[in-house]
């Protein structure tokens, strides 16, 4: 191991150690409070946008304005020759023999050679003394572009003369692939699915849109490079994997990794689109290449084109039901457009044909998903991955067999919902609870939002609150037009890393005695990204060691792998390291006391003994000793790796598999009012229900669901990224433009949260972060047909698809 | 780029004068995006912010002088009597953040057939009170727009109020966004009751190159109240009526298709609010209307 050598002086803005618990409670099951929360709604936390240095440079990323081209020559003379520049950074300058990285597959270039292939794609970088100057800067660099004709669907990725958009790929995929411009390829093939579609009293079929997302999360890509004594940088960084990133930066930077530091900065929010390097590497080459810290924030503009969205997709679904309403066989067939480069495509490839089934028992099953290379913007991670945009589908395919059946819609699915035991596509047992029907009744066992909330009678006569219509403050109507839907849908997410990934987590922990009392300390990786991990680490510490004050150190690469804050995963497995470190420290202390304390009692020999309130006590609640005497001066400090059950991969041919580590389950029933002569939509309640088997923090667990509720909703009524199909060139990337949510948008989200432990989890706890986003699309959709009458095969849903303009 | 600060409204005209390209700012609503876009590089940003008068209004005998920086806020919370379709557009302008600093000047200034005071004060009858070191012209709103983004200012004047006539009767204001709050027009529409003098007055946003009234349907309108001697009688607008008004405000649109929506649905949602808004405003005036809840 190379010496860690001494950095001047952290930069401001750097995170510091969080100090929590000064209660002796707070441990799993409790709602303590985030210790970043009071800060964050007072605007006082400083997000990695904040940071600064003294003498840092500002660095600027000079991006493609075309989405497919040649470029002939980049003159950098006159952006050289600005006053206040300090660099300017080509292709040519790349330090390393290394000049891609990626997820899975290095396709991606730190800056393009020769070509770019995608609107935004970054060519140039420029370092300056002020971000102004770097901004000036980078406008005067010249290329020369020729484009070429853009390759934006299957259609044209797969003709017979397409350009492919990776020329000599020699990745893991190629070798089954059907065109080298489709990056993965995966299908599932179970039981006979013609075979069984004789036995089907009805068939239904359908072509599903799924728009372009984008995680929109409210913190630009952001960071800051410090070049260190050794030759190596110090990063700074908001991310969601630092060792990920890591293993990605270090090789084009020319450096061993131990070179590269990265620490942990303000995240503001991340929703997968943080998996992806953005301008790490970027900082980097300009801070070892000046000398001085770099630092480079995106603005909302840059942003947009900074990071992966949420694969568009194109899905074609076909099932059976017989008379009775058993589903006798499904087929589909599901296209993502994965852009450019490949970044998660392969695993949403994954995700999507594992899962396109649903939540549902169905053993005859014919299943293909591909994720295409085309021109437009690339995709990768996006809360609910993949099986959102098969949930939005097989939902609409529900109703419309519920339908034909001649029963009820929400009977209809209890009927084949999955259960514990289900074997899925993949011929993966289901073997923990999975409490569909159930979740599906709690939904629709509430009372329905009172009608007409908009009026409200007072002493001179009615009123009315156009807050509570469609449309809002913008007045479009006090009732005319406005009719109410209700629907319901169902999802299914797997938890963790699939298909054979060594998905671990590593914690340490550490205990000693600290002005006269016990205290725990936890260090890991985990990119605390909004989803609560720093207060559920210090419960587990606390439930897991007896003490009260715990210290959560910030995230740095000083300690290994927490894995990615993404796949519904942290709290399972970094949470589950973090328990496994804490009870291995316990076993050192109990060690300990038994050396001292032994002789005294007979229990210590004897008894299950736990570490309570600061205190040795045995599992009938016998006092042994106080902590603090058992610890003295002698301090506990374990860093242990822990893994989840092992996966495998999905066989390439029948995708047949024990593939994914855990299921999630949630079931929303949306209730809309539609003006359905201008095409607006107010969602007035979309309520949950959901299985997290524990609820470890459960104001957190409230949070996350109806996060992922609101999230969803956005992209069934709003939310879209829009490409201009003849340039492949991004035409909204502003929130101007590119609409979330407000307030107003936002309905009422009552939750039903079951506690169904899986045996095979801490705790008995499930992944809860992506599923309530995968139900709450199609729910809002079924609400707004049913309000309608219209059949709206594509979300988001936009007016004019209601007016038929 | 440089900051030019007058103290004065004197100081402001003489800035002007000597730095015709200068681009005035008061809330930043416009300017600060274009700037922060890198849309736009002026040379020079001319501050209104020092001088207070622009933040007042005065109530006349027959309008409303409304201060170029008046807030949005102020009209919301100030002027609802006076210029009840106004404060109903202000509603919908933005965030509560951006309703305290931005006012009807920079909506003016920008021109921009989005803005969304346009139809306001296109139905309700206004001038923009422009002035230069030359002297004071009133610029009737109706020659006031003149292009995309494009008003009928002298490179060397400034706005330094709008005088909008005060509401003889019910007046109305409808935009639509695909969102329920904080959104950019689609397309918007405005009227205005004027018992007075029994004529109808309307105002389209974001369907034409420019806020544009509805002047056909407005005359069809105009003509059959009068021949059905409506104002009279305070009757219940015929339905045939209405139709052909929403019709006909549809039929003045020229809209285009945008990332915010298509052309074709702009002219059918012109139609529906201008056949809603005539609607609520008829039955505030006859008397049997709901008020309507203005929440902000």
């Amino acid at each position: 191991m190379a010496h860690t050598p001494r950095v001047a002086s952290a930069p401001a803005g750097t995170p510091t150690n969080i100090s929590q618990g000064t209660k002796t409670r707070g441990g799993i099951g409790e709602s303590t409070l985030r210790p970043d929360g009071t800060l964050k709604v007072t605007g006082e936390f400083a997000y990695s946008s904040d940071m600064w240095h003294e003498d840092m440079l500002w660095g600027h990323t000079l991006r493609s304005t075309v989405a497919h081209a040649e470029i002939r020559s980049i003159d950098i003379g006159e952006a050289v020759a600005m006053p206040g520049v300090y660099a300017v950074l080509t292709y040519d300058d790349l330090p390393a023999a290394m000049k891609n990285y990626g997820l899975e597959i290095k396709d991606t270039p730190v800056l393009a050679h020769g070509k770019v292939r995608h609107h935004g794609e970054p060519v140039a970088l420029v370092a300056a003394d002020h971000p102004e100057t770097a901004r000036r800067a980078a406008a005067k660099i010249r290329i020369d572009y020729v484009e070429l004709p853009v390759i934006t669907d299957e259609a044209s990725a797969t003709a017979p003369d397409a350009i492919l958009v990776h020329e000599g790929r020699d990745d893991s995929h190629m070798g089954h692939v059907p065109h080298p411009n489709i990056v993965h390829r995966q299908p599932i093939i179970r039981g006979d699915a013609d075979e069984a579609a004789k036995r089907a009293d009805f068939v239904v079929r359908g072509e599903y849109t799924f728009g372009m997302q984008d995680q929109a999360f409210l913190g630009p890509e952001s960071g800051l490079a410090v070049p260190s004594e050794d030759g190596g940088v110090e990063l700074y960084v908001a991310t969601q994997w630092l060792h990920s990133d890591l293993e990605q930066i270090a090789p084009v930077l020319g450096l061993p990794e131990e070179k590269v530091r990265m620490t942990l900065s303000g995240v503001g929010g991340a929703f997968g689109g943080r998996e992806d390097i953005s301008m790490q590497i970027h900082a980097c080459l300009l801070a070892l290449r000046t000398g001085k810290p770099v630092k480079i924030v995106y603005n909302r503009f840059e942003s947009f084109f900074g990071h992966v969205h949420r694969h568009p997709a194109k899905l074609h679904y076909e099932h059976g039901a017989t008379k009775d309403g058993k589903l006798t066989h499904m087929k589909c067939r599901i296209v993502l457009d994965g852009g450019a480069y490949a970044s998660a495509s392969p695993a949403v490839v994954g995700n999507a044909s594992s899962l396109s089934v649903g939540p549902y028992a169905i053993e005859d099953v014919d299943i293909e998903a591909i994720a295409l290379y085309t021109n437009n913007p690339p995709c990768g991670a996006m809360r609910g991955f993949g099986a959102v945009q098969a949930c939005f589908a097989y939902e609409a395919q529900m109703d419309k067999l519920a339908d034909k059946v001649g029963m009820d819609r929400v009977e209809f699915r209890q009927l084949n919902a999955m259960e514990q035991g289900t074997l899925l596509p993949t011929g993966q047992p289901c073997d923990s609870p999975a409490p569909v029907a159930e979740l599906l009744r709690l939904v629709k066992a509430r009372p329905m939002p009172p009608e007409r909330q908009w009026l409200a009678a007072d002493a001179e006569g009615s009123t009315v609150d156009v807050r509570a219509l469609p449309g809002g403050l913008s007045n479009t109507t006090h009732g005319e037009g406005v009719v109410r839907g209700v629907g319901y849908a169902v999802g299914l997410k797997n938890v963790g890393f699939s298909e054979g990934f060594d998905d671990y987590s590593t914690a340490r922990v550490r205990m000693e005695v600290i002005n006269g009392e016990a205290v725990a300390t936890v260090h890991t990786a985990m990119a605390e990204v909004g989803q609560g991990g720093v207060t559920v680490h210090a419960q587990i510490a606390r439930t897991e060691l007896g003490v009260s004050q715990v210290t959560i150190q910030p995230a740095d690469t000083r300690v290994g792998s927490a894995g990615s804050s993404s796949a519904s995963r942290q709290t399972y497995v970094t949470g589950g390291a973090v328990k496994n470190s804490c009870e291995a420290v316990r076993e050192k202390v109990l060690e300990l006391g038994r050396r001292k304390f032994g002789s005294y009692h007979p229990a210590w020999a004897t008894a299950e003994l736990l570490l309570e309130g600061g205190k040795v006590v045995t599992d009938g609640g016998e006092v042994l000793a106080d902590l603090v005497d058992v610890l003295e001066d002698e301090a506990f400090d374990i860093e242990l790796e822990w893994r989840h059950r092992p996966t495998e991969p999905f066989d390439l041919r029948t995708g047949q598999g024990n593939g994914h580590v855990q299921y999630s389950f949630a079931a929303h029933r949306a209730v809309v009012e539609v003006d359905t002569e201008l095409g607006l939509v107010k969602v007035i309640e979309l309520a949950c229900a959901q299985d997290v088997g524990k609820a470890l923090n459960p104001l957190s667990v409230l949070g996350q669901i109806q996060g992922g509720t609101t999230q969803g909703l956005g992209i069934a009524v709003m939310e879209e990224i829009l490409v201009d199909p003849k340039t492949a060139k991004v035409r909204n990337p502003s929130f101007t433009d590119y609409l979330i949510p407000t307030i107003l948008d936002t309905p009422t989200i009552p939750v039903d949260v079951l506690e169904l432990a899986d045996p095979h989890a801490p705790y008995g706890l499930r992944g809860i972060g992506e599923a309530p986003t995968l139900s709450s699309t199609p729910a809002v959709l079924a609400a707004i047909r049913n309000a309608t009458g219209l059949e709206l095969n594509r979300t988001p849903v936009r007016p004019e698809h209601l007016t038929g303009t | 780029m440089d900051f030019l600060r007058p103290a004065s409204w004197e100081e402001a005209l003489a800035a002007k004068a000597e730095h015709p390209t200068a681009v005035p700012i008061a809330g930043g609503t416009d300017v600060m995006v274009e700037i922060n876009f890198d849309h736009r590089r002026p040379e020079y940003l001319l501050d209104l912010n020092r001088i207070g008068e622009l933040t007042e209004w005065q109530v006349e005998q027959d309008h409303v002088r409304l201060g170029a920086s008046v807030p949005y806020s102020a009209i919301m919370e100030h002027l609802r009597a006076e210029l009840p379709g106004l404060a109903l557009a202000s509603h919908t302008v933005a965030s509560p953040q951006i309703r305290n600093r931005g006012g009807v000047g920079g909506n003016l200034g920008t021109a921009s057939p989005a803005g969304d005071a346009h139809p306001a004060l296109l139905a309700a009858g206004a001038e923009v009170e422009a002035e230069s070191v030359r002297g004071t012209r009133m610029i009737p709103i109706d020659d006031f727009y003149t292009g995309v983004k494009r008003n009928a200012l002298a490179p060397d004047e400034l706005i330094r109020a709008v005088r909008i006539t005060k509401a003889d009767g019910p007046q109305q204001y409808s935009k639509v966004g695909t969102r329920n709050a904080m959104v950019i027009a689609v397309c918007a529409f405005g009227l205005a009751l004027h018992p007075e003098t029994r004529t109808v007055r309307t105002g389209i946003g974001s369907a034409a190159p420019t806020p544009v009234r509805a002047k056909a349907a407005e005359d069809f309108l105009n003509a059959a109240l009068d021949e059905g001697g409506f104002w009279e009688s305070g009757r219940i607008i015929t339905p045939s009526v209405a139709k052909q008004f929403a019709e006909l405000a549809s039929g003045a649109c020229n809209p285009i298709d945008d990332v915010r929506g298509t052309a074709k649905y702009r002219r059918h949602a012109v139609g529906i609010m201008a056949r809603r808004t005539l609607g609520w405003t008829w039955e505030q005036y006859r008397g049997a209307g709901r008020t309507l809840e203005g929440a902000a």
